[in-house]
């Protein structure tokens, strides 16, 4: 039980009453994340500014054995950094240093609260280049590290976990270790640096990470390419990739998502004439080499029905598209009363099934199911929406979409999450999927790194 | 009906860096494009295309290397286009840029109407558009926002200025000036692109013109010089304050007083 004395505590440490939030004075954003299905207040919010501050009130949490929380933007979609068991929120977004860039080592260190719009910009300035590029560009990079974060460039270039180089960990006792380094090979024992990408907040608290980049590609050029319908568009993605082509995304959309975003930012997309289309993306040194880049993948889409295909050169024509992109999942929330998501992943040629299914669900639920998402790496954000669903029907219509949803992608050999974790809101349904022996596995795991199950618990399994 | 629409090929990127020694713009592996403000005017001309029959001839002044925006409007679909090329026309200032549209046009075709972006993105004059209307003796709308109507013998637009919003009616042949936003501009087709890859773009050089005298045109047409270009200036001066939000708030509004801001 949280105590006054604990407050007073914690008001010692950090030494600064407006970093440290109590009762009242508790913004109610902090008890929720972006979708908002999970909902618990904490006792208590620290705003760290320093490793220190976080090992201090780890060892405290850890010492009167009181659930630890940590919290970036707070923009995941499964509520991840809810405190279902309330006790303290840990808001790492005041740690937001960029440290060192390493140009010698290609790597710059940052502190976690680093936005993923500043790193990318801040490293582009230098002519380098930080590919995980998720939608969400007001993430914190902590946020980005304890999902896995994946995005639309992971075709070519990969996910989040492929760019971190070293960790700095607050244990759950308090003791700060540091895990990889600045090295490019590493077969040094287990890969702990590894296990913490993607752990939610459940192993550690993630203090300071040092992260790979590559040299920025000169020239991007993205092709719009429009389909009769969704079903073509996808089939098409398989025979892309087939090819040998290797664009850093392949994005699906169709025209009602394309019109939610037009509504939402008030602005028209170049064109939304067709049912369907596909996005693509290719990076290079110039136009010419990325014009014999594409050429093929533009006549395998013609041949597979593509309507045309549309060329975005220039920034502005980017900027038309991918501001579009960007803000699907917020269009998509704009468009209906409440909603909830699913962010599977499956083999790369079995999108298709996926989405059809999705589609067919509708009827069957009686809500409407919006999807967009990678089809490049086979994963798909799909939306159930609320609309005017009355609210004592609502739960049973979403879990009804939900488990036969998740229930598909495990026959077509998928997974629970492509890029927004577990958190809270798909424990139930990780559970469902993965074998026993994983599930125990992963508690060992929980287990040798916080015995007193003290950070962010009740999460993933 | 004849539509033209005037483009210009301007540096791809705004990062142009300008040699501080000699004020000229570095533009070695600059790549180009067309001129953002230019692709509204195609979209607005595409848009009367698809309305009424109408062909669309992109018309540009530049070097050969410029034919390359003309593929592009080519793609967007854009069925003729003229180059306007020749050493004679090399360094000219926007009176001389404009006579020399404003010959080539006379001699590429009868035009009904004439469709301008709003301005370059490097030169950033918007004074074409207006100074060709001087030499071709027809009236010109600028900041136009809108096409009300048209007809196959007039216009009617809605143009934006300072301080009200005026709907004009104009007779062919006339120039509008576009602006930005005027319609989303369409990306370029890769099926047109194939079409039209071996697709004619005419030269008109200064002795196509029925005004050939070179005096007119280029440097020695010109009476403006540009005497030095320069990078603005930009501030990056910061101060970090540390403080309790009262504090701060406090020494921000005496330092906004200071700077006489409120």
């Amino acid at each position: 039980m949280f105590e006054n004395k604990n407050y007073e505590d914690i008001k010692s440490i950090i030494n600064d009453d407006e970093r440290v939030l109590y009762a009242d004075n508790i913004n109610e954003e902090y008890s929720h994340d972006e979708l908002g299905g999970t909902h618990s207040t904490p006792d208590i919010v620290v705003k760290a500014m320093s490793t220190e501050e976080v090992s201090k009130i780890a060892k405290y949490a850890y010492d009167n054995e009181i659930s630890l929380t940590v919290r970036g933007s707070g923009t995941g979609l499964v509520g991840a950094c809810v405190p279902v068991n309330k006790g303290i929120v840990l808001d790492m977004s005041g740690m937001k240093n960029i440290l060192e860039l390493d140009e010698e080592n290609l790597t710059v260190t940052v502190e976690p609260g680093v936005l993923l719009m500043e790193l990318s910009k801040f490293v582009e300035e230098h002519d380098l280049f930080y590919p995980p590029d998720p939608g969400e560009k007001s993430a914190t990079i902590g946020g980005n590290i304890s999902t896995n974060a994946g995005g639309m460039r992971a075709v070519k270039y990969g996910v989040t976990r492929d760019y971190v180089r070293a960790l700095e960990v607050v244990l759950a006792n308090g003791e700060i270790v540091n895990f990889g380094g600045k090295i490019v090979k590493n077969s040094s024992g287990y890969a702990l640096k590894d296990l913490m990408v993607g752990s939610e907040g459940t192993l550690g608290i993630i203090t300071k990470a040092t992260l790979k980049l590559l040299p920025l590609p000169k020239k991007t050029i993205s092709l719009l390419i429009p389909f009769p319908d969704i079903s073509k568009a996808i089939s098409t993605v398989p025979k892309i990739i087939k090819a040998k082509a290797i664009p850093t995304a392949i994005e699906f959309m169709q025209r009602e998502v394309i019109e939610d975003a037009e509504s939402y930012l008030g602005s028209k997309f170049p064109d939304s004439s067709s049912e369907a289309y596909l996005l693509l993306k290719f990076d290079g040194n110039s136009t010419d080499e990325i014009e014999s880049y594409y050429d093929d993948t533009a006549k395998i889409c013609l041949e597979n029905g593509a309507i045309d295909i549309f060329i975005s050169d220039t920034e502005e024509r980017d900027e038309t598209i991918w501001k579009a992109r960007g803000a699907f999942l917020e269009a998509i929330k704009n468009s209906t009363s409440d909603m909830d998501e699913v962010d599977v992943v499956v083999p790369r040629n079995r999108v298709n099934e996926m989405v059809e299914f999705s589609h067919a669900l509708q009827k069957e639920v009686g809500a409407r199911i919006k999807c967009f998402g990678h089809a490049g790496d086979g994963n798909l954000h799909i939306y159930v929406l609320k609309d005017d669903i009355a609210d004592k029907d609502w739960e049973g219509v979403l879990k009804g979409a939900m488990d036969k949803m998740y229930e598909k992608a495990h026959s077509l050999k998928g997974e629970v999450s492509g890029e927004h974790g577990i958190g809270y809101a798909k424990k139930g349904y990780l559970e469902k999927s993965l074998d026993k022996e994983s599930i125990e596995i992963m508690r060992g795991i929980k287990k040798a790194f916080d015995p007193k199950n003290i950070l962010n618990p009740g999460k993933i399994f | 009906m004849n539509l033209a629409v005037c483009i210009k090929q301007v540096p791809g990127t705004n990062k142009v860096e300008v040699d501080p020694v000699t004020g000229v713009l570095n533009r070695n592996g600059v790549e180009s494009k067309m001129n953002p403000y230019d692709l509204y005017a195609i979209e607005a001309a595409m848009r009367i295309k698809e309305e009424l029959d109408a062909t669309v001839s992109v018309i540009t002044m530049g070097p050969p290397q410029a034919e390359s925006i003309i593929k592009e409007a080519y793609s967007l679909g854009a069925d003729k286009g003229y180059l306007i090329t020749d050493r004679a026309f090399a360094g000219a200032d926007v009176l001389a840029t404009s006579k020399a549209i404003s010959e080539g046009l006379k001699v590429a075709d009868n035009f009904d109407l004439i469709i301008c972006g709003k301005q370059s993105t490097d030169g950033d004059t918007a004074q074409v558009g207006p100074e060709m209307s001087e030499w071709l003796s027809i009236p010109c709308i600028t900041n136009v926002t809108k096409i009300i109507e048209i007809t196959n013998k007039d216009i009617t637009v809605e143009r934006e200025i300072p301080t009200a919003t005026q709907t004009v009616k104009l007779s062919f042949p006339c120039i509008i000036c576009v602006e930005k936003d005027i319609y989303i501009p369409r990306l370029p087709s890769y099926l047109k692109k194939q079409a039209t890859k071996d697709r004619e773009i005419a030269h008109i050089t200064l002795n196509d013109l029925k005004d050939n005298n070179p005096k007119g045109y280029g440097f020695s047409g010109s009476p403006t010089q540009v005497q030095r270009i320069f990078p603005p200036q930009t501030n990056s001066d910061r101060e970090m304050w540390n403080g309790t939000k009262d504090e701060l708030a406090e020494r921000l509004h005496k330092k906004l007083k200071d700077l006489k801001f409120i």
